[in-house]
């Protein structure tokens, strides 16, 4: 089972559509209950908006304890404010993270040629090579919109970067943990493939 | 390489059903919404908008059924607007599988919508369209297809709007729309200056150089057009193969 964490922040339609329809053989649920997530096989952390209500509202529904122990010990993906929230501190609210990995999330700085949302599809250069980038090119596109971007202190865990006037960090691993700042769900062929990937991802 | 500029083909929607006219007028058939969708996702539209134009309020619910069918099965994203009046109207549409929301009259009749829905939803997901008029030397902002003027300077209305929480502006030329003569590239920089947000013009389009002018005269992040796809006057593929052609970055 893949467990899809929701804490009442965003549509996380978007991301379920896209499990059963690459998977439709696998149980996929939307849910809050800890005790469901803490029976998944896989675990799934999107997030969308400002990065202190996303802090807020996994406090106020009991949901950060059991984020945080998935996040140790079963394939874990985190997605956009999914990725930001999995850090120390964000610019954004100056608020903490859960500081499962070590850095900070900070703004893009607005010029006259850099729109803020950085949004759109953006090529994203694979780093490291990882199984969740399996039958994916190098240099794909994928669907960005964000306004911060997350700047870790062990440059070890990049994973992906891309270029939005300076080169930010696109996707980072850490044991089990995969994290994009861009959408899968919203990549058309090659987010599905990563999202595939994702699901016969073996530790 | 970067970001790259977007081609946004924009579906028209009434009683369920994807149709064309010219100028809201004699609306003909033009298919199924979710037959048309997979079509333009696999030409390589980079999001799709749909435009629900549905006049009669027993209709309304049906454009729930069609992004919750195309949310389905196309993985690009989804905009939906035309009728959207509350933050509930915006939760049921997000709640079927759309990733934005446009509001349009609904922004000037209560500016405090978005400020609610991009509060509620976030910015990422609220898209302000406005439709601009030059009257004198400035561009006013109009509501009913071009009809009523509102008394509001367009650049003003982008800015408030964007302080309010709109996370992308939706330009469209009222001058410009339907006339197939490209897009009002003056309106276009002028907006696309005056604010941090991304811009995607619309309005005017009738050959794919007018798309090319949006990006590099008219400074916009994404062109949105209706006729010259739904004729089959070009394909979305041709589209972006010009563009690419002509130094527009562009995802193929």
């Amino acid at each position: 089972m893949i467990a899809i964490i929701d804490y009442g922040m965003g549509n996380l339609k978007s991301v379920h559509n896209a499990f059963k329809f690459i998977a439709p053989q696998i149980e996929t649920i939307v849910t809050s209950d800890p005790a469901l997530i803490s029976k998944a096989d896989r675990i799934v952390f999107p997030g969308q908006g400002a990065m202190p209500d996303c802090i807020r509202e996994l406090n106020n529904r009991g949901l950060r304890e059991i984020v945080i122990e998935s996040a140790m010990n079963k394939p874990f993906l985190g997605i956009c404010i999914g990725l930001q929230m999995l850090f120390d501190k964000s610019e954004e609210g100056n608020v903490q993270g859960l500081g499962i990995l070590k850095g900070r999330v900070n703004r893009f700085k607005s010029s006259k040629n850099l729109k803020i949302p950085h949004m759109g599809w953006n090529e994203v250069h694979q780093n490291a090579l990882h199984p969740i980038w399996n039958n994916i090119p190098p240099n794909e596109r994928f669907y960005f919109v964000h306004s911060y971007y997350v700047e870790e202190l062990d440059h070890s865990i990049k994973t992906g970067s891309a270029n939005y006037g300076t080169s930010f960090t696109a996707a980072v691993s850490y044991k089990n943990i995969f994290a994009v700042q861009f959408h899968p769900e919203k990549s058309a062929d090659s987010g599905l493939q990563l999202l595939k990937n994702f699901i016969s991802w073996t530790l | 390489m970067g970001l790259a500029k977007r081609i946004i083909p924009c579906l028209d929607v009434n009683a369920g059903r994807v149709v064309k006219g010219i100028n809201f007028v004699s609306l003909q058939d033009a298919g199924d919404p979710v037959e048309i969708a997979r079509k333009y996702d696999e030409e390589g539209a980079d999001e799709l908008t749909f435009l629900d134009i549905t006049a009669s309020s027993d209709n309304r619910d049906l454009i729930l059924d069609i992004i919750e069918s195309v949310a389905k099965e196309i993985f690009i994203p989804l905009t939906v607007g035309g009728g959207v009046r509350s933050p509930d109207d915006v939760r049921r549409l997000l709640n079927v599988g759309a990733d934005k929301i446009s509001i349009n009259t609904s922004a000037i009749l209560n500016p405090n919508l978005v400020a609610e829905a991009s509060s509620r939803f976030g910015s990422q997901c609220i898209v302000v369209a406005i439709d601009a008029k030059k009257v004198g030397n400035h561009w006013e902002v109009f509501t009913h297809g071009g009809r009523n003027p509102t008394g509001l300077d367009a650049v003003e209305w982008a800015k408030k709007m964007v302080n309010l929480g709109a996370g992308e502006l939706l330009l469209t030329s009222m001058d410009r729309d339907g006339t197939k003569i490209g897009f009002d590239l003056a309106l276009t920089k002028l907006i696309s200056e005056a604010v941090e947000v991304p811009i995607i013009a619309s309005g005017g389009v009738g050959n794919l150089q007018h798309l090319v002018d949006g990006v590099l005269l008219g400074g916009a992040d994404a062109v949105l057009a209706a006729s010259i796809f739904h004729y089959g006057e070009f394909t979305i593929r041709e589209a972006k193969e010009y563009m690419t052609n002509n130094n527009v970055e562009i995802r193929l």
